[in-house]
């Protein structure tokens, strides 16, 4: 499917995140002055507390989106999930220009205007409304520009925690490994801004009203942060896509791929230090986001990752979902070496399934036990999925009809804030990981697929079958691991790593060691 | 010096003004101003001759109140400047700074008639004043009125300048060296200029320059000041005649050009 079939498909689902990308930074910037432009005039009049309100001002912007989304998620009244959580963090970021502006503007205006004002008898309130704040128009206007191209780009962050808007597109396709859906929501955020940048600018230069100011370093400096934002995005986005082509080939050295998941990378992790213990020189290539690690595997860029049999067969592969997994296993192992010439190991051991969880407490005043139990109380339940589950094949639209599931209320959000989100009463159902470590500590309870819908997700070894041929140590590591790891040990060394914060390798390194592998 | 009480319009009695010693945590202050005595009265043009850093600017501000006095007190119309509200007192009193101090973001009408428009005059009688304004200073008001000041060149916002300090015809006028970013052609026919109009118009008038020559030209008294301190106060005449060493120090640097008044015209 060309980019153009695939607007023309989701057209109205495109501009309906549209709408709510724009809704959601106009409210924010909306906010953000009501509450700015007051705090930099007070600043102005109250020296004293200008350094430590721009300060905070300062220290929330250097707070990565992402973070300050999970930080606000737990919050009362400004937490939880859903546009509130987005348009806090939204406010935090919009501020430090708005505030930092007015400051400058109004400190900007002339002296000897100033002080014929106040020799002309005006009063301090006719001062600032009729000289200040029209002087300093421009320079505040420039810092809602800059606010509100800075909020077009945090805002698709805000789709990790279910605010909706263009990350929902870009987060999809990134786990997807979707070109048309990262370009949809890339290229419109991208427009919205340069368009918000334009129109803002018009804005402006109308409060200019001295020839000096209208020609001079203001615009061109704006112009330069437009080109920069939109450098940025399209910059990154080509980084992002190009993966590591670049990347060089060297004789005997492998180069070990993992996703960007604790699990994936602990896995990727134990090939590595095993490798390294027989005298092979290792790369490490971890935390590769989508199925990144998929296509560099292809490109020739990675030698081997870990991966899901369920997972290859439904979004690499595209076939429908079975439950069968030894029938799984074999249609992958063939269908792996004949497409690609990628060999998959003996099965690990354990699987990585979709676990559906509520609150263990609830699990127990209800007597929950399987999904089919939970049935009856979903019409009350809000539900929060990963993006992942929300699109995949194997995902929402076929489990919802399996069970004949109707909740509340279905949220679309980051996978790994979903459980904070379920404990927190957020939500009340999520579809986690089954080897996930914060099952246990976050007292969640698991309810059994007695349906048998979700296919089966043996975690296997990729490798390919040139780096085979190179590295005999490669073939004698693989099968060492097979069946060397069940689901208990999984969810061990997750929880060693997530609950306990131990390092990676500090944790694979006693496992080796252990086992005598 | 005058005592013609009735007739004086300003007065300072003892005023002395200083400002904290920069730097210093307890320590003492700086004078600007010591033991200033001074009566203006009405209609007379008054100029406060000096170097920069000599206090005239200071004594300006202290009339208007954009400060007052540390010690002493100064008189507008019998009454201290700190008992008058300072919104009433600034709008009886015209104040003018070099290049006109006008809003960038105002016509200039809007400039001129902004003291009318503060003291809630109508739209009509407003706008009627500043054509009568305009045409006072010889800027014509349909040219002018609807530009900026920055589609001015610098006499005629100076010019604009004074039109807004006589916005509601107050009975004095302050002048900080209004011509003194002027060209010396457009300067001189703005003195001129300024001189007929301030006769005619029966105001009463404080300027500040360290421009002798436009001291000679408008003042009827000349007031020197030299660190902080009024030294000599005299008519043009008495003043080319004294001879107070800052004084002749002052009319040393005409010898070059001409002994008389308005030199090079």
């Amino acid at each position: 499917m060309n980019f153009w079939q695939f607007l023309q498909l989701n057209w109205s689902e495109l501009l309906l995140l549209v709408r709510q990308h724009v809704v959601l930074v106009f409210i924010a910037i909306l906010a953000a002055v009501i509450i700015g432009i007051p705090t930099g005039i007070a600043l102005t009049r109250y020296r004293a507390l200008r350094g430590p309100v721009l300060g905070l001002a300062n220290v929330m912007q250097t707070i990565p989106s992402l973070a300050l989304f999970g930080f606000l998620i737990p919050l009362p009244f400004i937490g939880g999930i859903g546009s509130r959580t987005a348009l806090v963090a939204l406010v935090l970021y919009s501020l430090l220009p708005i505030i930092r502006n007015t400051v400058t503007g109004i400190l900007g205006v002339e002296p000897s205007v100033r002080e014929a004002a106040v020799a002309m008898g005006m009063t301090g309130g006719q001062i600032l409304r009729q000289v200040e704040l029209p002087l300093a128009m421009g320079v505040i206007v420039t810092g809602i520009r800059v606010a509100t191209v800075i909020s077009v780009g945090v805002t698709t962050i805000a789709a990790a925690v279910g605010a909706g808007g263009l990350g929902v597109y870009i987060f999809r396709g990134l786990r997807q490994y979707d070109n048309n859906l990262l370009l949809a929501g890339a290229l419109s955020a991208a427009i919205l801004a340069l368009a918000a940048d334009f129109f803002l600018g018009l804005l402006e230069r109308r409060f200019s009203f001295d020839a000096k100011r209208s020609g001079g370093g203001s615009v061109k400096q704006v112009l330069a942060l437009a080109a920069g934002a939109l450098f940025l995005i399209l910059g990154g986005f080509a980084v992002w896509r190009s993966g590591d082509g670049a990347t060089s080939y060297i004789e005997g050295r492998v180069v070990v791929g993992s996703k960007d998941f604790t699990e994936s990378a602990l896995l990727a992790e134990i090939v590595a230090q095993m490798l390294e213990a027989r005298g092979v020189s290792v790369e490490r290539r971890f935390e590769l986001g989508g199925n990144l690690p998929h296509e560099a595997m292809i490109s020739g860029t990675l030698d081997l990752y870990p991966e899901y049999t369920g997972t290859s067969y439904t979004s690499i592969l595209h076939h429908a979902p079975i439950s069968d997994s030894r029938a799984v296993y074999e249609q992958v192992k063939r269908e792996y070496a004949s497409k690609f010439n990628v060999e998959v190991s003996e099965p690990l051991g354990f699987e990585n399934t979709f676990a559906i969880l509520v609150r263990g407490a609830e699990a127990r005043r209800l007597n929950l036990k399987t999904i089919s139990d939970a049935v009856p109380h979903a019409s009350q339940w809000r539900a929060g999925f990963g993006q992942d589950f929300m699109s995949r094949a194997d995902g929402f639209p076929g489990f919802s009809k399996t069970y004949g599931l109707k909740f509340a209320e279905v949220r679309e959000m980051d996978l790994s804030l979903t459980y904070i989100a379920l404990s927190s009463n957020q939500v009340d159902l999520i579809a986690g990981n089954s080897t996930e470590g914060r099952i246990a500590t976050l007292d969640l309870a698991q309810l059994a697929d007695d349906r048998r819908y979700f296919p089966p997700y043996e975690a296997v070894y990729l490798v390919r079958q040139d780096s085979l041929a190179r590295v005999p140590a490669l073939s004698e590591v693989l099968s060492k691991l097979a069946n060397a790891i069940s689901t208990e040990e999984m969810r061990r060394l997750n929880f060693e790593i997530d609950g306990n914060k131990r390092d990676p390798k500090e944790v694979v390194k006693g496992w080796i060691a252990g086992k005598g592998l | 010096m005058s005592d013609v009480a009735d007739n004086s319009l300003v007065q300072f009695h003892n005023v002395n003004f200083s400002l904290p010693t920069p730097g210093k945590l307890k320590a003492g202050s700086t004078a600007i101003i010591s033991d200033l005595n001074l009566t203006v009265e009405r209609g007379e043009t008054l100029v406060l001759l000096g170097e920069s850093g000599c206090g005239k600017t200071t004594t300006l501000k202290l009339v208007n109140r954009l400060l007052t006095p540390s010690a002493g007190e100064v008189l507008v119309e019998g009454k201290s400047t700190t008992s008058w509200d300072p919104i009433a007192l600034r709008r009886r009193i015209g104040y003018v700074i070099q290049e006109g101090g006008l809003f960038p973001h105002f016509t200039i009408a809007r400039n001129v008639g902004l003291v009318p428009a503060l003291s809630a005059w109508d739209q009509t009688r407003t706008s009627e004043r500043v054509r009568e304004l305009l045409n006072l200073v010889g800027l014509e008001p349909d040219r002018f009125a609807d530009r900026y000041p920055h589609e001015l060149s610098g006499g005629q916002r100076q010019r604009a300048g004074v039109a807004r300090a006589l916005g509601a015809d107050p009975p004095l006028l302050l002048l900080d060296e209004p011509f003194g970013a002027l060209d010396p052609l457009t300067r001189a026919s703005l003195q001129r200029e300024f001189g007929d109009l301030a006769t005619r118009l029966g105001k009463t008038a404080i300027l500040v320059t360290h421009d002798v020559r436009e001291a000679l030209i408008l003042a009827r008294r000349i007031g020197l000041m030299h660190k902080g301190r009024l030294v000599l106060l005299e008519t043009p005449d008495r003043f080319l005649a004294s001879d107070h060493p800052q004084a002749r120090a002052y009319l040393d640097t005409l010898d070059v050009t001409d002994h008389k008044a308005g030199g090079k015209q």
